[in-house]
């Protein structure tokens, strides 16, 4: 049994989000750096419990990023994993990272690929499902369970009206988020374990962007807030009938 | 032609779809072309219904294997329709089913792709798309330099629009791949709103002491028409079911109306809540971080102060 769990790089959940040289850029400065939630706490840990029943199973992590990115890649080793790839390349479209990613997965005959549901910077939630189109395998997406019986998992996922539980044969591609599993803290002997686990670094190959960021904006601030007299609801309840014409 | 798929949840259209519809047919309006629906499955709804939505022409696929979603199944199916009738964009609604579908689609068609849009692209030069991100705290424009375009919008960003078309239906005929997911087993939630959908929405945060105490919430929730949800915390602690965890790492939502009660208003909370149209805070504390981020604030005991917003709630529909 062969996983590859793919970990993004973003910055952390409190980060001031401000912009530079013409809002183009994400500033960077002072910003900590995480490995993207989703992707730790429900995917890699995960795969870590699946390794954890099963001893012979190989879990292998792969990020697209700069040689920034090892950092967050490491400290992904040291909750678990036996080995990582990087792919050299810093590109912000979904669909190179997919094709990237889909070219690791084919060298390492996956049987089982593990992202989180969205990463929290760009939120686009493309990869699993761009995946499953380049390699051809089944998706299941916002899964919150996941059991494998020999060849076939039983993964549930969120529909629209409640949960569905289904079988899929692998290979397999699932797109993680909360009840997966339960986020963990690295312990010494992981952080020490990862130092010397394999970082491979590979090339990316060529593609084409399909897309390219020209600008970011903020949303305009809040006007300020309208405190209301406690004792006086009816007065709220007419402020938003009559001023924000919401109820 | 703008190509707009029509999701579906037991048979029945959702809201997202008919916005995204509503969407489609002002961007087709926009690039002079015409808005058509594609739907799979065997829907109850009266599929004619969709040109009061934007629709100019509905393609159905009516087979029942495809009411339940099956990524790889849907997205060629998607993909060969788009291709066969010439589509240039193909838009989806940012909810469960279009996130899972539309990128796999997007690469089948070598369509570049933004998701979760929120507004119609700048097309004056170029195909410049606005979304969300950083999980709401801001928006990027991003360009999309492919000639076909696949995008999704964020739900509750653009709104119904009313037209009066008379969309013909046409059935289309595709062969249908091998199932590559068996379902075994579907557990729904009745009876409430979901929470995506919702214009009104009731929020709870750890100030509310215990789950036994969210009966007040529910009755304004009640009062209110409202769906309900809360705070990582709270979720964490099951007090409540974790579909109603809103925030940067739960689900991201965009009410007209969010009322927030006992909840501090952490970054990670106002990441996914920041784009409702008019927020009220409710919370003992002047100084929580939230009020930065309200319309409306009320600084009180939330146990005093929810009953009598329910109890004026009422007093107001009865007038009506
Ligand atoms: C990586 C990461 C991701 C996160 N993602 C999310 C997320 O997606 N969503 C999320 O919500 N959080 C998230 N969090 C957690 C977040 O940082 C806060 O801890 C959390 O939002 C706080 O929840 P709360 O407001 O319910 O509780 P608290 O912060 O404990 O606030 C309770 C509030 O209730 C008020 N209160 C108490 N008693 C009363 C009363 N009787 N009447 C009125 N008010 C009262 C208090 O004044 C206080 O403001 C995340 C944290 C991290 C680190």
């Amino acid at each position: 049994m062969k996983i590859l769990v793919c970990i993004s790089k973003t910055p952390d959940t409190t980060a001031k989000i401000a912009f530079i040289e013409g809002n183009t850029k994400f500033d960077e400065s002072g910003v900590q750096w995480i490995i993207n939630p989703y992707d730790e706490w429900y995917a890699l840990v995960r795969a870590i419990e699946l390794k954890e029943k099963d001893p012979a199973t190989i879990i292998h992590l792969v990020t697209v990023g700069g040689v920034d990115a090892e950092l967050i890649i490491r400290k992904a080793l040291a909750l678990g994993g036996d080995e990582a790839i990087r792919i050299d390349s810093t590109s912000n479209d979904s669909f190179t990272i997919a094709h990237q990613i889909a070219e690791v997965a084919k060298e390492g005959a996956y049987d089982l690929i593990l992202t989180g549901k969205e990463t929290i910077d760009y939120n686009s939630a493309c990869i699993g499902s761009m995946l499953s189109a380049l390699l051809d395998f089944p998706f299941v997406s916002l899964a919150d369970h996941f059991e494998l019986n020999g060849n076939t998992a039983t993964v549930k996922r969120e529909i629209e009206s409640g949960e569905e539980t289904c079988e899929v044969n692998l290979p397999l591609i699932v797109s993680c988020q909360k009840g997966m599993a339960e986020q963990r803290i690295p312990n010494m002997r992981g952080i020490m374990a990862a130092r010397t686990k394999p970082l491979k670094v590979v090339a990316p190959m060529a593609t084409l962007a399909t897309t390219s960021i020209s600008q970011f904006d903020l949303p305009p601030a809040k006007s300020g807030v309208k405190l209301i007299d406690p004792e006086n609801m009816d007065a709220l309840v007419k402020l938003l009938k009559e001023e924000a014409k919401v109820i | 032609m703008v190509l707009v798929y029509i999701d579906q949840a037991d048979q029945q259209i959702k809201k997202a779809s008919l916005e995204a519809l509503s969407y489609g047919a002002a961007l087709a309006k926009q690039l002079g072309c015409q808005a058509e629906a594609l739907v799979f499955g065997t829907i109850k709804d009266n599929l004619a219904d969709l040109g009061k939505n934007g629709a100019q022409k509905v393609h159905q696929l009516k087979n029942e294997t495809l009411n339940s979603l099956d990524v790889k199944v849907h997205s060629s199916l998607i993909a060969n329709a788009a291709k066969n009738l010439n589509a240039t964009v193909v838009v989806f609604a940012h909810n469960i089913n279009g996130r899972a579908i539309a990128p796999a689609v997007a690469v089948k068609l070598n369509a570049g792709i933004v998701t979760g849009t929120c507004s119609l692209p700048n097309t004056e030069n170029g195909f410049a798309v606005k979304k969300t991100v950083f999980s709401g705290k801001a928006f990027a424009n991003i360009n999309i330099e492919t000639p076909i375009k696949v995008i999704s919008i964020n739900q509750n960003s653009f709104g119904l629009v009313a037209y009066n078309n008379a969309a013909s239906i046409e059935e289309i005929n595709l062969p249908i791949p091998p199932a590559s997911i068996k379902i075994i087993k579907v557990e729904k939630i009745e009876g409430e709103i979901p929470l995506t959908e919702a214009n009104l929405v009731v929020s709870g945060g750890r100030g509310l002491k215990g789950p036994e105490n969210w009966g007040m919430l529910l009755d304004l929730a009640k009062a209110l028409g409202a769906a309900t949800a809360c705070s990582r915390p709270v979720s964490d602690a099951d007090w409540r079911p974790h579909h109603e965890h809103v925030g940067q790492t739960g689900i991201q939502i965009a009410p007209n109306l969010y009322i927030a009660i006992g909840i501090s208003g952490a970054i990670q909370h106002l990441a996914g809540v920041n784009r409702s149209k008019t927020i009220v805070v409710i919370n003992k504390d002047p100084e929580a971080p939230f009020f930065k981020a309200a319309d409306y604030g009320v600084v009180g005991d939330a146990f005093e102060i929810v009953p009598k917003l329910t109890a004026a709630v009422l007093k107001a529909k009865a007038a009506n």
